[in-house]
């Protein structure tokens, strides 16, 4: 075996040791230097500080060039992962931004350092095909997320979600612990193309099998996609704003594209895990999933009364149009799924922020408190307005043109057997659904009137400036699609 | 050069929301001169271009990788209902010109509709098409929840959801076709020439004509139409009865038949007498035609008599295009012009001159009220419009109205009978709504004499007599349409449409 080169495993790790340094860097400053200050200072600080470490990350990955595998795999760099390691620094940042003006917790430098923990987490999981870093790294991912779900220490509500969230949690990793491990003594291998070379035998073998299922369950759970997605409403309801956002944004990235790298490269092989001997037999399973999670989320999502279990229902929803992305089994199918997944990220993120700001100054997310919104922070209105309408998938907002792509590629996957037909026209039908609750928020916004005595609405100039920029991403990209799509193309 | 009636919309959309609060009479002054602008543009356009040829307007790459293109051309199909829209444009804001309630986002709205039927009818990529035809949905909706009427927000999610669902029924064909092809291109006339299996087009055709005649009110996808008429300010129902169910139809000729027209051809076998698609929507556009007259005569709603009547006429476009012979089908596009003029003057009297001066819609009120001694202007103007309605000659629904029939004589005679017994019905709701409204005798309860009705304004007379002058002037020349419209459907655009017709 060969020596390993540490200063080469330095600079590929490199940009998770800068957001891990980062970290710490804000915690001691925070502790040691902040203590006493404002809260505003606090956070300000923690995200000026937080943006210039990212960046730096940013920056150190766009220098990395060449495609890498190290190791047998345990480190594996192409541009496409570092595409989407640089979209997870970016949502970092936002996330950041979004959380400067709020006021769930005194603890701004451990708040900083889970995030970007977390961070650090997902950058691993992206650039990793074996399966023993991806458990770990995941299980990073989901520590750090159930500590943020609970981090409202005064509020019943967080905790309950974050221990509802870690309980999910915690029996999916199992599963997935245990289909992992399954794999392994199956094949003799923790790299994901070594596994799926051990599994090219002609007949379906009940324990790859079981071992299937229990991998999709354990991944199917960080991606909210039925039936495994009890959890989602209930963190995405109970906790903080910018923990909430974080949790429907990056960890969805970072989630989607390790599910695609498992199915698309451990699985891969041709007929040996199928019944059908031209379909890899992990595609009936994802069906099922995708398809009850489009109908369960849009058609729950319809009767909620409060917006953020709302768009936790849709993004149940969305998950389930992305494994179509999935599906489809093709190089394109996996840009599509990239560029829906970043650009819905995006959106969600906006959204949460917009929400963020609602609850502060009005005092909750419920229905009727974004009654008359329009005339009480018209940009702010304008900006809800673009994002909800892009998730809903109204052009020219860039939700219309994801939905296009990854239905087109599902289309162009399956051979002409049309096999994923049912599942693109299912699909379809449920935005035309999911367009009814979008309406019904902006309704809300746009129609009905504001309460008595309420008066504008003082919105916070960090806040306003990052959910404007969000807005005209989400618009730009839209109406110029080929921003992102030549660089995700590039990458494939 | 007709680009700009794209832009200018959209610009002027920009303009409105960046208008301070309450700016009442600019927004007004912005929006009048933006749709002013569009419809010289459309005019200017028209009148250089040669008739009978396709002009691109851009083309530029898009989204290369998937083979989409920004490409905007015209030609004489798309001219008329250009014209129209422009024409509709500038008649719907001199309508709304007494809105106070938040005026600057009414227009910013209604602009952005207007933006995106003008993109619909210039859009030669289908991508494009599809990407204007749904921005055209959420205005809509907006326009008619928050300045609406009679359950407003009903209405509005009703039409909102109609409409997407329709354009998703085009957006799973246009995906299948687009795959299929090859994933190159979006072209309409690429993808036109591209041999679409018959099986196919026997399921693409039916699903994607049934999406746009969503929107153009085919029975029994018609249910929208009514209750968003009446639900919607009086701008907005002019604009959905002119601008938004001519969206559906064109969207039916121009891509549903297009695309798939062997799609028409015969299945080889008979159910309940039909033969092919083309027989069950011939057969859906007449039921249309009866069912929306009859209804409309035994309505008590003055504006649900207009709304059925569209749905009504509308059928008579699609019984046009189902002809597939020159004279149906140029008869189904001038219809779609002459019903957008003519169903707009009549939402403009009843909703405007009428409803907004007497804040009642039902007939039975109305009788008592000696409108038309009251006002006059509106008397007058409705006898031209419900003449003009039910094909009188010398208004251009007579000619249109003609065109379609004469074609569908050729095509399916039994059907043609049906479809003038619709007419002469349309005869009956006209002059029923027309007495009751304005020339009943006021024996039974008097008005009241103490609040006289505020008399036609100026943005009225003039709206109306714009309107009043476009359909007389096609009525009595209608060679200035059709010349442009006849030679746009001998294209090469529609070779397969002929082919299936067998001429």
């Amino acid at each position: 075996m060969k020596a390993i080169d540490y200063s080469q495993l330095l600079g590929l790790l490199a940009p998770e040791v800068i957001v891990v340094v980062t970290a710490l860097a804000i915690l001691a400053l925070d502790l040691l230097v902040l203590r006493r200050t404002a809260m505003k200072a606090r956070f300000l600080s923690a995200a000026v500080l937080a943006s210039t470490g990212c960046a730096g990350s940013i920056y150190w990955i766009a220098t990395l060039s060449k495609p890498t595998s190290l190791l047998d795999g345990m480190l594996v760099t192409t541009p496409l992962t570092h595409l989407v390691q640089m979209v997870l620094l970016v949502l970092a940042i936002l996330t950041f931004w979004v959380a400067v003006d709020s006021t769930f917790t005194r603890h701004v430098g451990e708040y900083s350092l889970v995030v970007l923990f977390a961070t650090s987490g997902m950058m691993l999981l992206t650039s990793t095909q074996n399966i023993l870093l991806i458990f770990i790294s995941l299980e990073l991912l989901s520590l750090s997320l159930y500590t943020l779900t609970a981090f409202k220490k005064d509020s019943a509500q967080s905790a309950e979600a974050g221990l509802k969230y870690f309980l999910f949690g915690g029996i999916s990793t199992a599963f997935l612990l245990f289909g992992l491990s399954l794999l392994y003594g199956l094949s003799g291998s923790t790299n994901l193309s070594r596994i799926a070379l051990a599994f090219q035998k002609p007949l379906l073998d009940p324990l790859a099998l079981v071992a299937m299922v229990m991998t999709a369950a354990g991944l199917g759970f960080k991606i909210a996609a039925v039936p495994f997605h009890l959890w989602a409403p209930d963190a995405y309801q109970g906790a903080p704003a910018s923990s909430a956002a974080f949790i429907a944004s990056s960890s969805k990235v970072a989630s989607f594209f390790i599910l695609a790298q498992v199915l698309l490269i451990g699985f891969a092989a041709g007929g040996n895990l199928g019944w059908a001997s031209h379909r890899p037999g992990w595609l009936p399973v994802i069906e099922g999933m995708a398809a009850a999670s489009m109908v369960l989320g849009n058609l729950t999502a319809i009767v909620q009364s409060s917006v953020r279990r709302l768009i936790a229902y849709s993004a149940v929803g969305h998950a389930g149009y992305m494994l179509l992305g999935i599906l489809a089994n093709t190089r394109q199918g996996v840009s599509a799924l990239v560029f829906y997944v970043v650009t819905y990220a995006l959106t969600t993120l906006g959204a949460f922020a917009v929400v963020s700001v609602m609850e502060e100054r009005c005092g909750g997310d419920r229905l009727a408190d974004f009654a008359g919104l329009s005339r009480r922070a018209p940009l702010l209105s304008m900006c809800m307005m673009v994002f909800l309408l892009s998730l809903a998938g109204v052009p020219p907002l860039v939700g219309f043109f994801a939905k296009f792509y990854l239905f087109a590629s599902a289309l162009s996957g399956d051979d002409g057997t049309h096999s994923l037909l049912w599942l693109v026209i299912l699909a379809i039908a449920m935005s035309a659904v999911s367009l009814y609750y979008y309406l019904q928020v902006l309704k809300r916004i746009f129609v009905a009137a504001a309460r008595e005595n309420a008066g504008a609405i003082r919105v916070p100039v960090v806040t306003q400036v990052v959910v404007c920029l969000l807005a005209v991403a989400v618009l730009a990209l839209g109406c110029a699609p080929h921003l992102l799509l030549n660089y995700i193309q590039a990458a494939m | 050069m007709l680009a700009w009636t794209i832009y200018i919309s959209f610009l002027a959309v920009a303009v409105l929301v960046l208008l301070p609060r309450g700016s009442t009479r600019l927004a007004r002054h912005v929006a009048l001169s933006a749709a002013t602008a569009g419809l010289v543009v459309v005019i200017a356009s028209i009148a250089r271009q040669p008739p009978g040829e396709l002009v691109t307007v851009a083309k530029l790459p898009w989204i290369p990788s998937l083979g989409i293109e920004y490409h905007l051309a015209a030609d004489g199909i798309s001219n008329t209902l250009l014209l129209l829209t422009g024409i509709m444009a500038v008649a719907g804001i001199l309508f709304s010109w007494n809105l106070k309630e938040r005026t600057r986002e009414f227009f910013a709205f209604y602009l952005a509709l207007i933006g995106g039927a003008y993109g619909v009818f210039l859009s030669f990529d289908l991508f494009l098409l599809l990407v204007f035809y749904e921005i055209a949905i959420i205005p809509k909706y907006f326009l008619i929840a928050i300045w609406g009427s009679t359950r407003r927000e009903y209405g509005a999610m009703k039409l909102a959801l109609y409409s997407f669902t329709g354009s998703a029924m085009v957006l799973i064909v246009l995906l299948s076709a687009y795959v299929l092809a090859g994933g190159q291109t979006m072209n309409l006339s690429q993808l036109a020439s591209f041999p679409f299996p018959i099986h196919f087009q026997m399921w693409a055709f039916p699903v994607m004509f049934t999406g746009f005649a969503v929107l153009a009110g085919m029975w029994p996808f018609h249910t929208w139409a009514p209750t968003g008429h009446v639900a919607a300010p009086t701008g907005a129902s002019m604009l959905l009865a002119g601008v938004v169910m001519k969206l559906g139809s064109y969207g039916c000729l121009r891509v549903a038949m297009t695309l798939f027209p062997r799609g028409m051809e015969p299945w080889g076998f008979q159910v309940l007498g039909l033969g092919s698609w083309r027989g069950v929507f011939a057969l859906l556009a007449i039921i249309g035609i009866v069912y929306g007259a009859t209804v409309a005569l035994v309505q008590q709603d003055f504006k649900f008599v207009v709304g059925y009547s569209s749905v009504s006429h509308m059928g008579l476009v699609l019984l046009g295009l189902m002809t597939l012979n020159r004279i149906g089908m140029t008869g189904a596009v001038l219809q779609m012009f002459s019903h957008g003029i003519i169903a707009g003057l009549l939402f403009a009297v009843v909703g405007r001159m009428v409803y907004d001066r007497t804040h009642t819609r039902e007939l039975s009120v109305l009788q008592g009220m000696h409108l038309s001694k009251a006002i006059p202007f509106a008397a007058v103007t409705f006898v031209f419009a419900a003449m003009a309605s039910v094909g009188l000659p010398g208004f251009s629904g007579f000619v249109a109205e003609l065109q379609v029939l004469i074609g569908a004589w050729a095509a399916f005679p039994l059907l043609a009978i049906l479809a003038g017994f619709g007419i002469i019905i349309s005869v009956a709701y006209a002059w029923r709504a027309m007495q009751k409204a304005f020339f009943a005798d006021a024996s039974s309860n008097s008005a009241d004499p103490e609040k006289p009705l505020q008399p036609i304004s100026i943005p009225e007379r003039l709206g109306a007599s714009l309107l009043l002058a476009t359909t007389v002037t096609i009525g009595i020349y209608p060679q200035l349409l059709l010349k442009i419209i006849a030679p746009a459907l001998n294209s090469p655009l529609f070779e397969g449409l002929r082919r299936v017709a067998g001429r």
